[in-house]
């Protein structure tokens, strides 16, 4: 039997798979960028008649034209974004004149602390939760735990939020704000309770399906050869539960909250602009009613560098966390059929008599 | 065995056990017996007797929808059922230790071994020393016979080859020093040289601690030199209690009879019998003896009165109305004389170079003569089954030659010829995933006689009847779904599925080996009367057992080669390699020498 | 066969009539509405009264007819955005499986890279360039979900094709289409029926909140989701005008989703039972 105790002096296996995953991850992101470039670029809308009117004169448009770059084909008007883009130049905005990055850079950190609070709010939850209906697992808690979560899950994420406005606009219930418009003066962290409806109505509509992994992982953990054999031999069901099924359930709700982050992404879009919270889900929405250009390429980027962060960061922590791939050789995410065959319509490509070894 | 430790020395002592279902359906009753200390007893059944339970039963668990509800379990003096709690827990492994069957998913994958080992003797004496901590743990570890410096315990379970974490497992029985091992088919999941010195280190830890030993198992010739007395479970009774020699020399029992008669022994060919019908499930026993309407001396009263265990002579103990009492017949060597293989060659492999991720087979030939049975014999790597596939047109990276009936033959199915490739048949070990899920039984043996005969309609109809009516199944099951048959069942009709091809070399990928003794037994006699009939059978298997009763000649691969080739009672009865007799050595045999 | 257990179950059973009243409801709705719904037959925000049993939205119009015909869009868009990302994205996803290494790559690569992209964003931004009309809504949303039925139908088409019956036919020399439609595809409908289910529930919300934005169906036609948006101000004054529209589209969602989890569930354990 091979020792697999030896590792190679040099890179540990999965350091090099995680290399090899962020430059997969940039070239994701890249490829985004210039879909994204290209589909706006080549809109029939055109920026400079946006920014002058509809009654400008034809010569100041062809001016603001040549001003812009408009002119130019447009791989050229690409690669001159892209370039700008790594020196962190995102462009003017058209709307406002002021330049792209600044403007995002404050809206950033609004949907950042949002996101931040809704992880903050739903992951132990979910934690706590799915762990617990699955220790309780058909008993009336559990069905009910679980016809709630469905119902929550059903209702669409906007909806939810509506309603938390609809609460909280009725009379008697201001003691938070309906509406999480911030005064950009003050701080963000003295401003906590226009944050509060938000991150609510948002962690209401993650919570089902993270709760439900874990619960579900948390269950095939329980029922696993391993769990019983361990209770056979008299481990305490208290250590079976915290030091043999959660940490085993907890690497596949990695997953879990990487995808929970991900359609954050997008729902925030709503809740902002259901509570008129700027961030950036509310300045994307106003760049593409006014056909901010650059305003839209710039959120677009930045959302999907955080996108391809986000699975990065959730893959690296998978392999860490699981012995299996931690101390592999090869780290190799594909998963083969049962006798490790590759499929007869793969062609493999190595032949036997190049990979002949000796005993 | 002195007299004084014979005092008080019962270990374990049953009484009424019953363990029963929702509803009231019994898996289990009546079940009674006692271990002395030291002493190890075989249990034996096949899937469905309820062997597994009793197995779990003693350390006051029933697996899910299932409850004991009667009868008394007294471990060295203690009653386990009234346990509750930490009473339970601390009696649970320090008292009555459990080994499972799969190691390799009874280990946690993400807990080091030495992390489970303190673990496990920490829960039980939280207020050991760790030096006194260590010290026992490294004991143990060299009694099983693994090494015991820090590195190994700092593994994971899947840094460990199949039989090292089996030792694992019984090191983490052993550890706590339990009055009671139970094992519950320990070695299924080993190699036969594997399983032979997992056996040895356990006979020695038994005997060496006064351990008594309940060795769980559906394979009677594992437990012949291993045990001091083999209990035999049917249909969730105890049906026969018996010394080893005499339940091997004179069983009573008719089920026993039968099972021997139909374990293939590699000391010597037998004509296999199966035993007609199947055991009854839980809830389905018929009233009376639930053997008897399998049972060849079954007589009026065996339908209406359940016989319990009694005391026969030579402190054997049955429960049967009608037992035997003159030991089995000796030497029924009973040697089929096969229909003398012809001359001429079928099949021929030269330089057979097979590979996946790296190689597999280096350089195999061979020949398969028109006609006969040739078995592929190796243990889990030999590239056995890698040899089968590419024979029958599945293999992928192939080099070498295949020759069929003189002409060279292409190494994936599409590119051979239409008429060869129905000549060649392949049946699946894995019976449950053999057949497609979604279409029925008649729609999956339709679809060759299509696709090679062009035939249809009424006329493919009668022909898929014809084809399980040869494999003994009864036609209705033609519009049944594969969710509705046994594991048996399915084998045949794959076996069907080949035939109707009407092939003239079947391979066999070790198609018994998910199955039953009986069932193979009744398989294995189908394929021997099919061979009759005049096909060639390419047979691979593990089990030199099933080699003896089959093969006319055979072939033993080792890591991808060739080591040895001759006819059967050649290379089993004077085998030339050291290999090969390795094999024959630790190969579980019911006779004696 | 087997659908008929598939009834049998509770759970099924609730979230098929739930569905199946609602899309009646939103079928037959129009025919049964009282008024047309873009007549103005009231006043802004008005009580209800006999003529208009509910009250009147934001403009006068009647506000039962309008729920009544608001729910035709919201169920064809839905339905139709969920059976075309399920009929592209299957086929890509089962030839993706199957093809040559590179062909998969490619595919599975543009179909990870999709998925990359948050759905709402991507639909908004497609919508938004290219205007308004609802079949290009449905081509957006359809086109949102089609990599997630890519990567699904590709997982189970390979999972499959690792068994054994699969080699069987191969063994027989079956072409490769004929084993991808006889054995292979059979078996990989549950999951993509469940999966279905989901995408409806998530195509509803989608569109709704499309609508909501003022990226959806245009005014005035009557529809669930711009309902809810052109009378959020009057929320404190008329409240159904908001309330029963969301009402519906969250009964809508709630039955898709518990027909899909049934379904789930049962075909999980009809499913063979191995050793």
């Amino acid at each position: 039997m091979p020792d697999h105790a030896h590792r190679s002096p040099r890179t540990p296996a999965w350091l090099a798979w995680f290399i090899g995953r962020l430059g997969y991850g940039l070239l994701t992101a890249w490829v985004i960028s210039l879909v994204v470039f290209i589909a706006t670029q080549a809109l029939p809308s055109d920026p400079a008649r946006v920014i002058l009117g509809p009654d400008a004169p034809l010569e100041s448009i062809v001016t603001l034209q040549r001003q812009l770059g408009l002119d130019q084909p447009l791989l050229v008007q690409y690669l001159r974004w892209l370039g700008a883009a790594l020196c962190g130049d995102l462009g003017i905005s058209l709307d406002s004149q002021v330049p792209v990055a600044q403007l995002l850079f404050g809206r950033l950190g609004h949907t950042l602390a949002l996101l931040a609070g809704v992880l903050a709010l739903v992951v132990p939850l979910a934690l706590t939760l799915g762990v617990s209906l699955a220790l309780r697992r058909d008993r009336p808690l559990d069905r009910w735990g679980l016809s709630a979560l469905i119902l929550l899950k059903a209702t669409p994420s906007f909806l939810l939020a509506i309603g938390l406005v609809l609460l909280f606009s009725m009379p008697g219930m201001g003691w938070l704000p309906a509406v999480s418009i911030l005064d950009p003066q003050l701080p963000l962290w003295r401003q906590l309770p226009s944050l509060v409806l938000p991150v609510v109505a948002l962690s209401l509509s993650a919570l089902p399906y993270l709760t439900r992994m874990v619960r579900a992982s948390m269950i095939e953990a329980l029922e696993s050869d391993y769990v019983v054999a361990a209770r056979l031999r008299g481990i305490p069901e208290r250590r079976i539960v915290w030091r043999h099924t959660l940490p085993n359930a907890l690497t596949p709700a990695i997953q879990g909250v990487a995808l929970t982050l991900r359609t954050l992404v997008g729902g925030a879009l709503l809740a902002e602009v259901i509570f008129s919270y700027p961030g950036i889900g509310t300045a994307l929405n106003a760049a593409i009613q006014m056909r901010d250009l650059p305003m839209i390429q710039g959120v677009v980027l930045v959302i999907t560098l955080a996108v391809v962060l986000i699975n990065l960061l959730a893959d690296l922590l998978t392999v860490l966390l699981t012995p299996k791939l931690r101390t592999a050789r090869r780290v190799k995410m594909i998963r083969r059929n049962r006798r490790g065959i590759r499929p007869w319509w793969r062609r493999a490509r190595r032949t036997p008599a190049q990979e002949a070894t000796h005993d | 065995m002195t007299a004084a430790l014979k005092v008080d020395s019962d270990v374990l002592r049953v009484s009424d056990l019953r363990v029963e279902l929702a509803g009231q359906v019994d898996v289990l009753a009546d079940v009674s017996f006692s271990l002395a200390a030291g002493e190890i007893v075989g249990l034996v059944g096949e899937s469905g007797s309820g062997k597994t339970t009793l197995a779990t039963a003693l350390l006051c668990h029933a697996r899910q929808g299932a409850r004991i509800t009667g009868g008394r379990i007294a471990v060295a003096g203690q009653a386990v059922l009234e346990l509750e709690g930490e009473a339970l827990r601390l009696a649970r492994g320090g008292l009555v230790g459990y080994v499972a069957q799969d190691p390799a998913t009874a280990l946690n994958p993400a807990l080091r071994i030495g992390a489970l080992l303190r673990e496990t003797v920490l829960a039980h004496q939280p207020r050991l020393t760790t030096d006194a901590l260590q010290q026992r743990i490294n004991e143990t570890l060299v009694d099983v016979g693994l090494p015991d410096d820090p590195a190994f315990l700092r593994r994971f379970p899947h840094q460990l080859s199949g039989g090292q974490q089996q030792r694992v497992m019984l090191a983490l029985a052993f550890v706590l020093r339990p009055k009671l091992i139970v094992l519950d088919e320990p070695t299924t999941a080993l190699d036969v040289t594997t399983q032979a010195h997992v056996l040895e280190t356990l006979k020695g830890l038994c005997r060496g601690h006064g351990v008594a030993a309940l060795y769980v198992t559906h394979d009677l010739a594992v437990v012949r030199d291993l045990v001091d007395r083999v209990m035999v479970m049917y249909a969730g009774r105890l049906v026969e209690v018996a010394g080893c020699e005499t339940l091997f020399k004179a069983p009573a029992h008719p089920y026993t009879r039968a099972l021997l008669a139909a374990i293939p022994d590699i000391a010597r060919r037998q004509p296999l019998q199966a035993i007609g019908g199947h055991a009854p499930a839980p809830g389905q026993r018929p009233a009376g003896c639930a053997f008897a309407p399998r049972c060849a001396r079954r007589r009026a009263e065996c339908a209406v009165i359940e016989p319990s265990l009694l005391a026969f002579e030579g402190g054997q103990q049955v429960a049967c109305l009608a037992p035997y009492r003159e030991p089995l017949p000796l030497g029924e060597q009973g040697v089929e004389v096969a229909a003398a293989p012809s001359a001429e060659v079928l099949l021929e492999v030269q330089g057979l170079d097979v590979a996946y991720d790296r190689q597999v087979l280096f350089d195999v030939s061979l020949q398969v003569a028109q006609g006969e049975c040739l078995a592929l014999v190796g243990e889990s790597g030999s590239g056995k089954t890698s040899l089968a596939r590419a024979i029958a047109g599945l293999g992928e990276n192939v080099q070498g030659q295949l020759r069929y009936g003189g002409e060279p033959l292409a190494f994936t199915a599409r590119h051979r010829d239409a008429r060869l490739r129905h000549q060649i048949q392949y049946v699946f070990q894995n019976p449950y995933r053999a057949l497609n899920p979604r279409q029925t039984i008649a729609q999956t043996l339709s679809a060759p006689l299509a696709h090679f005969f062009s035939v249809r309609g009424d006329a493919a109809r009668s022909r898929v009847e014809a084809v399980l009516a040869r494999v003994s199944l009864p036609a209705r099951v033609a519009d049944l779904y594969p969710h509705s048959l046994s594991g048996g069942e399915r084998q045949r009709v794959a076996i069907a599925r080949a035939l109707i091809c009407e092939p003239r070399l079947l391979v066999c990928d070790e198609i018994t080996s998910a199955l039953d003794v009986s069932v193979q037994a009744s398989i294995l006699a189908l394929l021997r009367r099919l061979q009759r009939e005049g096909l060639t059978v390419l047979f691979v298997t593990h089990d030199l057992g099933v080699v003896r009763a089959i093969a006319d000649r055979v072939l033993v691969l080792r890591q991808g080669r060739v080591v040895e080739e001759g006819s059967a009672e050649q290379v089993l009865g004077r085998p030339v390699d050291g290999y090969t007799r390795t094999l024959v050595a630790h190969s579980p045999s019911l006779s004696v020498g | 066969m087997t659908e008929t257990r598939w009834l049998a179950d509770p759970q099924v059973r609730r979230g098929a009539v739930i569905t199946a009243l609602v899309m009646l409801l939103a079928l037959l709705g129009p025919w049964l509405a009282p008024h047309a719904p873009t007549a103005m037959v009231g006043p802004v925000y008005g009580p209800p009264t006999a003529g208009a049993p509910l009250g009147h939205d934001f403009l006068g119009h009647d506000l039962w007819s309008r729920l009544l015909s608001g729910g035709v869009s919201v169920l064809w868009m839905s339905v139709a955005a969920a059976t075309l990302a399920l009929v592209v994205g299957g086929s890509l996803g089962l030839l993706a499986g199957f093809s040559r290494r590179r062909l998969d790559q490619a595919i599975s690569w543009a179909a990870d890279v999709s998925l990359a992209f948050p759905d709402l964003i991507l639909v908004l931004l497609i919508v938004s360039m290219l205007g308004r009309a609802p079949w290009l809504i449905v081509l957006t949303v359809a086109i949102a979900f089609t990599p997630g039925v890519v990567r699904l139908a590709r997982g189970s088409a390979v999972a499959v094709a690792g068994q054994e019956f699969v080699e069987a036919a191969q063994m027989m020399g079956y072409s490769r289409w004929r084993i991808l439609f006889s054995e292979i595809l059979p078996n990989i409908l549950t999951p993509l029926l469940v999966h279905f289910g989901n995408m409806l529930t998530w195509a509803v919300g989608m569109l709704s909140g499309l609508s909501f934005l003022g990226y959806g169906v245009a005014p005035p036609a009557a529809d669930w989701g711009l309902m809810i948006n052109e009378n959020q101000a009057g929320l404190l004054v008329q409240p159904w005008a908001v309330l029963a529209p969301a009402l519906l589209i969250a009964v809508f969602a709630y039955g898709t989703n518990i027909l899909a989890e049934g379904i789930g569930r049962v075909s999980a354990r009809i499913g063979e039972k191995q050793p």
